[in-house]
């Protein structure tokens, strides 16, 4: 019993991670209909964002909060400076923009291998993250926690700030019709350069805080990024409430089909729930109805 | 030229030629070790035809034709381990990386294999049949574009890892050690030779294949369907079985090319069929000309050339040039070598658009 | 060009011509080029090294790009460094040491398409190696057909013993049987598994069954993560629950991370439940973080901290050529010993011919920073002395336990009884 209540929350703490991976993929995504296979090299920039403050400022637990909103301007300048460069020249070409993202991040990847060395570095556990708390009965590391506070965080301020802000406003109008939106005075390619800085700067934070859990290594990145894809592609184009739902259901399936078989197998399963799924939504949990014939 | 090579003299003309540079040029020059490493080569080429087929012509982008290519060489493999077996310790045996792995019992499913005629069945029907069921099941619902290419990218991923955890099918290490290809002894020189000269061969009845299709009404059909496949469907066509036929040629393609790769190379393992080599099939067509019908073999054959060539010399610089031709050649240059001679001809025409919004 | 077709007056006979065509020629040179038939006796493929000049070329492949490049890095060090040192000496048999460098890119068809080339296109009197399974069984073909030599730095997981292959790591006798004796010793009766989804883990743990079943230790549970995996929470709750007296830990690279982090967080420690760990060295260290780790076990040969002149003598030589930060591990001192011993059969043997370096290397021995090493002729393993070592807060580790003296070979565990029903040997 103890076990399936620690499956439980695994499963959340699990699909927290996914969705802190995937939250800014799914804003980017789902506005553009970009594929942005970098996006894993953000998080690991993200990470080691996190390791150089941490040499820089020494106590664990101050650099872990101000390697945070770093890492946010570390990812979002990254992206924004992509998006700059080449996304932008690459509109109605999705396809082409997946594979030379792809080719962005070998690049990013060879550059960390050059600058950091190809081990993993230590980022270390702040002393009040270290250990566990009991928690009906299972004892719950703090880190986790912490990541799951932090998922409800950025779900919160994104959902907010999509919500209330002009800039949200705007960008929700470019989501729902480009074209519409630009004959109402909106600038596309500015509200584009928004999100994309905003989407990347998600996954510089995501980086930060998986330093907490994982290694610090130039792959780190790809362990994230086709988990965080099928979560986007599972919630639907675009939306954050799909992605929610989708990174917790995808999380708890996993967590839950490896205690009674292997945790490859439950990669595997993964998969096959996915394909299966879609069969059903073709474009994900949550539709959006735009008008576009796409 | 265009011209030329469109008309009928023209083409049998370029197949004399590339036979001609294959079959006598290519092992009169090489040595046999870089004759093996062509033969390799040749079957990253007809991957390349594939995808061409299916991305270039269809729109399709198959970021896991590791599937394919992965379950022929897996198919061929099980053959090979299982003549071996039987030549060395009479039928039923059990290959030896069995043996040390503690299977005492031959699998069931590794039984029919002691086939050659069911294993080259096997080999042309099974992947084929899997990218039809697959296809339907994903076209028939209108999943597309970007969500094509990450399903096909997961379903890649997820296959390794299932490989991984088959025991019975040597698990990470894979499967190694072949001896025999239907009788003749693979340490051979001249029969190194042989397979290098079947490997050309399937490669040039792969391009007629191509060809075919691409001059055809359905090739005409499947570049509709890849620019406007909305009007194609008020047409009155489904466009979901017309890509499926894409598709399953693409896998079809893959899994012999994989299966010509087993007894070329020697060794089929789930790191060669992940993820990032399924990738890294693409590289190649998109430097070639994805659109275009010779363009994913000159692509495939450079790339892979260029890799052996600098990785010995400058193995991360290597890395950096990977990342920088995708990013170089598909921004800049999306019809990739094949259009060049085309813009500098007539550089005022815009060039031909590659592909449509998804 | 995309948008341009041009149909043919009749494209299903040009197609068809062109298939027959092609089957044709393809049909014809390739019936006309075949060689021997199974069964039949090959012609041995003829040696090109070149043993006229001043100098012998040796291969080095290595993974330098790719995930293992991490590991394969620091043994190409090594066996750079043995090189200098050797030729500093005055070389094989009066001949300077010239390495041809190539790159395994962490992919077995690359291994196995370097090793042609060197043996075949360089001509190497011997190539230096590999690390994962995959890729020594990938080359292991390409040295018997080309009757060459490989030599193998790495512990593996035992069960072959090739003509062409000299194994200088250890085979599962030498470090995981040891590590088992130790953890029985100290009073365990229960122990949990937990390793990657690869070869390594899964020979290990069926030896580590084959054994608790006959000492009576029972094993609580056996899980499998795939390579690189960093998702461990299920694992680490199902260790947790177990109530195991200890892990054996097969775990692979970046995982340990993840794993230790987690171990760690719920509370686990290496007082109430010790793991002990295969594949965790000195460099492994210092990326999961000490405080992750400390006081944890280790089974290996060799110790940055071993006490031995010709240890001090190899971490100094080291340490001035590559820095003072760098720390040397098993693999690395392996791959050190592997050029030493190549050296020491062709002193022996007077000659670089595969032939007789097969026919001279039993008994040859070298005084290795482990201490001595001595090639067993028949299985073409080395000798090596067990060590179990904890993991100190500086990152280092030290030696808890050893064996008494040199542990003879067994790749597949002829000597022990319990292991009768593991392996068909040929």
């Amino acid at each position: 019993m103890d076990l399936f209540i620690g499956q439980l929350f695994t499963g959340l703490s699990t699909g927290s991670i996914l969705l802190l991976a995937a939250l800014g993929l799914s804003l980017t995504f789902g506005q553009m209909g970009v594929i942005n296979m970098a996006h894993g090299e953000f998080i690991m920039a993200g990470c080691y964002t996190a390791y150089v403050t941490q040499q820089v400022v020494g106590d664990a637990g101050v650099s872990l909060l101000i390697a945070l909103p770093i890492g946010f301007l570390v990812g979002g300048i990254m992206g924004w400076v992509l998006e700059a460069l080449l996304i932008r020249h690459l509109y109605h070409r999705p396809l082409d923009t997946l594979l030379v993202t792809f080719g962005v991040g070998l690049v990013l990847q060879q550059v960390a291998r050059d600058v950091f060395g190809a081990p993993a570095v230590n980022v270390t556990v702040p002393e009040f993250l270290r250990g566990g708390v009991d928690l009906l009965g299972t004892t719950v590391p703090k880190t986790r926690l912490f990541i799951m506070g932090l998922a409800i965080v950025a779900v919160t301020a994104v959902t907010l700030v999509l919500r209330f802000t002009p800039a949200g406003r705007r960008i929700r109008a470019v989501v729902g019709n480009r074209d519409l939106a630009e004959t109402a005075g909106i600038s596309s390619r500015t509200v584009d350069a928004g999100t994309f800085f905003i989407g990347s700067g998600l996954a510089g934070v995501a980086g930060v805080a998986l330093t907490l859990i994982g290694s610090t290594s130039p792959t780190t990145g790809q362990s994230y990024l086709v988990d965080a894809f099928l979560v986007v592609v599972a919630g639907g184009l675009g939306r954050i409430k799909g992605a929610v739902v989708a990174a917790i259901a995808l999380g708890t399936f996993q967590a839950v089909f490896e205690t009674y078989s292997t945790a490859s197998l439950a990669k595997v399963g993964v998969f096959v729930v996915i394909v299966v799924f879609l069969q059903l939504r073709p474009q994900g949990l949550f539709t959006l109805r735009t008008r576009s014939l796409a | 030229m265009r011209n030329f090579f469109a008309t009928r003299l023209g083409t049998w003309t370029g197949f004399a030629a590339a036979a001609l540079v294959l079959f006598g040029l290519a092992p009169l020059v090489l040595s046999g070790f870089r004759l093996g490493l062509l033969a390799q080569f040749t079957c990253y080429a007809i991957v390349a035809v594939g995808i061409g087929l299916a991305w270039g012509r269809g729109g399709m982008l198959t970021l896991g034709q590791g599937v394919f290519f992965g379950m022929g060489a897996y198919l061929m493999a099980m053959h090979l381990k299982m003549a071996d077996a039987e030549f060395r310790n009479g039928p039923g045996a059990v290959p030896d990386f069995m043996e040390l792995a503690g299977i005492r019992e031959l699998p069931a499913y590794w039984a029919p294999f002691s086939s050659p005629v069911f294993t080259i069945a096997a080999i042309l029907v099974l992947p084929t049949a899997f990218a039809v069921v697959l296809g339907l099941a994903v076209f028939k619902r209108r999943v597309k574009g970007a969500y094509f290419a990450i399903l096909s990218q997961a379903l890649a991923g997820a296959f390794a890892i299932l490989l991984i955890g088959q025991q019975s099918l040597g698990g990470f290490n894979g499967l190694s050690r072949f001896r025999y290809f239907f009788g003749y002894n693979l340490d051979d020189p001249v029969n190194q030779q042989m397979l290098y000269f079947i490997a050309a061969g399937v490669l040039l009845v792969v391009v007629a294949i191509a060809l075919q299709l691409r001059r055809s009404r359905y090739g005409e059909l499947l570049v509709a369907v890849r620019d406007a496949e909305e009007r194609v469907r008020f047409l009155g066509y489904d466009a979901a079985n017309i890509k499926v036929v894409a598709y399953a040629t693409a896998a079809l393609f893959a899994s012999v090319a994989g299966a010509i790769f087993v007894p070329v190379v020697g060794i089929i393992s789930p790191a060669s069929i992940g993820i990032v080599p399924s990738i890294m099939f693409i590289l190649g067509v998109a430097i070639g000309g994805r659109a275009s019908l010779v363009g994913p073999v000159v692509g495939a054959l450079a790339v892979a050339w260029a890799q052996t060539a600098l990785s010995e010399q400058f193995p991360s610089a290597w890395t950096y040039a990977q990342g920088l031709l995708f990013i170089l050649v598909i921004a800049l240059l999306p019809g990739g070598i094949a259009s060049v001679a085309a813009l500098t001809k007539r550089f005022q025409r815009t060039p031909a658009p590659v592909e449509a919004a998804a | 060009m995309p948008h341009r077709f041009t149909t043919l007056p009749s494209p299903a006979r040009t197609f068809a011509r062109t298939l027959a065509a092609s089957v044709a020629i393809t049909g014809l040179v390739a019936t006309a080029a075949c060689g021997s038939r199974a069964g039949e006796e090959t012609a041995a493929a003829e040696s090109c090294v070149d043993t006229s000049g001043d100098t012998i070329k040796v291969g080095a492949l290595n993974s330098l790009s790719g995930t293992m490049s991490i590991s394969e890095t620091t043994v190409r060090d090594a066996i750079y460094l043995a090189v200098d040192e050797i030729n500093a000496a005055g070389g094989v048999q009066g001949k300077e040491i010239e390495i041809v460098a190539e790159d395994g890119a962490s992919e077995p068809t690359v291994f196995a398409e370097k090793a042609e080339k060197l043996i075949r296109e360089d001509c190497v009197a011997a190539v230096f190696g590999g690390w994962t399974s995959a890729s020594r069984k990938a080359m292991l073909p390409v040295f018997e057909d080309n009757d060459s030599l490989l030599y193998y730095p790495v512990q593996y997981e035992g069960l072959e013993a090739s003509e062409n292959i000299f194994y200088t790591g250890a085979t599962t006798n030498q470090q995981i049987i040891p590590a088992l004796d130790y953890l029985a010793e100290t009073g365990v009766k229960s122990l949990y598994l937990v390793g990657s989804d690869y070869v390594f883990p899964r020979t290990a743990n069926a030896i580590i069954n084959a054994y608790a079943a006959d000492k009576g230790i029972e094993i609580l549970g056996e899980d499998y993560a795939q390579l690189g995996s960093v998702e461990f929470s299920t694992i680490v709750n199902q260790v947790s629950a177990s109530g195991a007296d200890a892990v054996f830990n097969t775990l692979n690279g970046d995982s340990n991370v993840a794993f230790f982090r987690e171990y760690a967080n719920v509370g686990l420690t290496a007082e109430e439940m010790p793991v002990m760990s295969v594949s965790i060295a000195e460099e492994e260290v210092g990326g999961i973080g000490v405080e992750n780790i400390e006081g944890q076990l280790a089974a290996w040969n060799y110790y940055q901290t071993v006490e031995s002149p010709a240890n001090t003598t190899f971490v100094e030589a080291f340490k001035a050529e590559y820095g003072a930060d760098r720390v040397t591990s098993d693999p690395m001192e392996a791959a050190y010993n592997s050029v030493y011993l190549w050296a020491a059969t062709v002193e022996k043997a007077e000659s670089f011919a595969v032939e007789d370096i097969q026919a001279n290397a039993d008994g040859v021995s070298f005084d290795s920073p482990e201490g001595t090493v001595v090639i067993d002729g028949d299985n073409h393993h080395v000798t090596k002395t067990a060590r179990i070592g904890e993991i100190s807060a500086d990152g280092l580790l030290y030696t808890v336990w050893e064996s008494e003296g040199p542990i003879e070979p067994d790749p597949f565990l002829e000597g022990y009884d319990w292991a009768a029903d593991l392996t068909v040997t040929e």
